[in-house]
């Protein structure tokens, strides 16, 4: 199967802080992937890794290779606004723009300017279609994004990053925020989008990562313990570590 | 049902209390009536005795009863937009580099610094324009240096720390969690700026900016000292900015002291204290109604283009 990413030997500190040590991981294409472990080990630090968006911190410093079809992504020539437009990401807070609901999926086709007009107009309709979205929201494209549920924020900026068409897609806890119904729809969502996207996904949640990854990643104080098909992690997992945490005697 | 005495005395001090707030609410719009029925008793008689068209006239000299307020208003007309057109974009632009570019000492250093200039007295600034500024106005080839220009810059620079200082606080008040997502889509940090950050924090800029005119439109000292207090209506041939004006504010202080209490001259001084009310309460409640209502509408009306 093929890696879409492929994580070598990488490290990351924020300033004399390991916060990643020696990580080696494959990002399969088109699966989805689950990172999960406790608080505080290192997994949404790496997920932020995968676009650089922890380039915004001063301090942080990353060595070793994060491989994007095979390019380094940390290499100097590379275009981190560009990195970005192929690597999206969705927060743990839904955070939609306070604008209307159309301004905030067509934000990306417009910076980019990958689309005007009435195929901007498709562009919008698409990605909401896309997100699961279109049916509640076609009647009021031109509200605010406030007004919704965030439920239905988060799924708006599931459909603001697909508007550029990315090629992977980064969530950040995506439904920590969201209730049990809401949060299946993002879970079926995500499924639907594994079809045209490789999707890496943070949660705390283990029946999260149970239910809706295909590999899954468990991290702890930094380091990747065990990655494994989510289905063997879970039921066979091999070390002592991994079977403590996810059967919750640990962490 | 009865009440115990600490029932009773629990409800006494809270009725006071509600009472106290009362009070100091209703006082404070009953001060604002009370002068703005002053200044119409006062004034009321100008636009009683002197006719409008006579008010409305192109020369002001009160000594043969011309009562022109027509180049008061141009006057501070002239001064406040020259500032603002200068402060406006000079403020917002230093308060995005404050807010979002701007390395965490450089703002800790500046922010404080700026905010220091916006407590120097006028009349000391006003020194400043006519021993520095107008000699440099005058260099530029203005007949004199005492011109609109010439207070203009000095009320820009007056109302930059107010309008630097407020937009950064709205700035700062924007959650990361914006720039996050812009930056995140492959938005660069200035298209992250421009359309997600200064638009969530329109509201505080205009507060920024409204507050920055008021403060120009309302000054007297300094804009007496500079602008040469001529009451002439500038002419687009010799420039409109590099003539001496004099502003309805300034003609108040100079003249208040000179005139008889209850002549016509009193009242028609009064008369411009009514209009400069009507002025900035007008700008106040379209920044008000700006800020409250327009969130939606023009957030509407920028989808549809």
């Amino acid at each position: 199967m093929e890696n879409k990413i492929e994580v070598r030997q990488f490290n990351f500190y924020y300033g004399d802080f390991q916060a990643l040590i020696d990580l080696n991981v494959p990002i399969r294409a088109n699966q989805i992937t689950a990172l999960i472990g406790p608080s505080g080990c290192g997994k949404s630090t790496f997920l932020r890794s995968l676009n650089r968006m922890n380039d915004t911190i001063s301090i942080a410093r990353a060595e070793g290779e994060v491989l994007l079809d095979g390019k380094n992504i940390y290499d100097a020539d590379v275009d981190v606004v560009d990195l970005r437009h192929r690597v999206g990401m969705v927060f743990q807070r839904p955070n939609p723009f306070p604008q209307s609901i159309y301004n905030n999926v067509a934000f990306g086709p417009r910076v980019l300017g990958t689309a005007k007009g009435s195929s901007l107009d498709d562009v919008v309709v698409e990605s909401l279609k896309g997100a699961a979205l279109w049916e509640e929201v076609q009647d009021k494209l031109y509200e605010p994004a406030q007004a919704l549920n965030p439920g239905q924020q988060q799924r708006l900026c599931i459909a603001r990053a697909i508007a550029v068409q990315p090629e992977v897609i980064l969530m950040d806890e995506p439904c920590s925020a969201l209730d049990p119904v809401a949060t299946l729809r993002v879970e079926d969502l995500m499924r639907q989008l594994s079809k045209n996207y490789t999707i890496v996904i943070v949660t705390h949640n283990m029946q999260q990562a149970a239910r809706a990854s295909d590999w899954t990643g468990f991290f702890w104080l930094g380091r990747l313990v065990e990655f494994g098909k989510t289905g063997d992690l879970f039921t066979n997992p091999q070390e002592e570590l991994t079977e403590s945490y996810i059967t919750g005697r640990q962490g | 049902m009865t009440t115990s005495k600490a029932e009773n005395g629990r409800n006494l001090k809270e009725a006071i209390i509600e009472g106290l707030i009362w009070f100091s609410g209703i006082s404070a719009i009953l001060i604002i009536a009370l002068i703005f029925i002053f200044l119409l008793k006062e004034g009321a008689p100008a636009f009683v005795n002197v006719p409008i068209s006579s008010l409305l006239g192109r020369r002001w000299y009160p000594i043969e009863d011309l009562f022109g307020l027509l180049p008061l208003l141009i006057g501070s007309l002239l001064v406040t937009v020259g500032a603002v057109v200068i402060a406006v974009p000079l403020g917002l632009i230093t308060a995005v580099y404050l807010g979002e570019f701007a390395p965490t000492w450089q703002r800790e250093l500046l922010k404080p610094l700026i905010e220091v200039l916006a407590g120097i007295p006028s009349i000391v600034l006003g020194f400043l324009g006519w021993v520095v500024l107008a000699p440099l106005v005058q260099n530029m080839g203005a007949s004199t240096g005492l011109t609109a220009f010439t207070g203009a810059l000095i009320l820009a620079y007056m109302s930059l720390p107010t309008i630097i200082s407020i937009t950064e606080d709205a700035l700062y008040a924007v959650p990361n969690e914006y720039r996050d997502g812009a930056l995140a889509i492959g938005a660069t940090q200035w298209q992250t700026i421009w359309r997600v950050v200064l638009p969530a924090a329109r509201s505080g800029i205009v507060i920024a900016v409204m507050l920055g005119i008021g403060r120009a439109i309302g000054e007297t000292m300094a804009v007496m000292m500079v602008t040469g207090n001529a009451a002439n209506i500038p002419s687009w041939r010799t420039g409109l900015f590099f003539q001496p004006v004099r502003t309805m504010t300034a003609t108040i202080a100079a003249e208040m002291g000179e005139v008889a209490q209850g002549s016509v001259h009193y009242s028609v001084l009064f008369g411009i204290g009514i209009v400069l009310f009507l002025i900035t309460f007008a700008i106040n409640s379209l920044a008000t109604r700006f800020v409250s209502g327009g969130d939606g509408r023009a957030t509407r009306r920028r989808a549809q283009l």
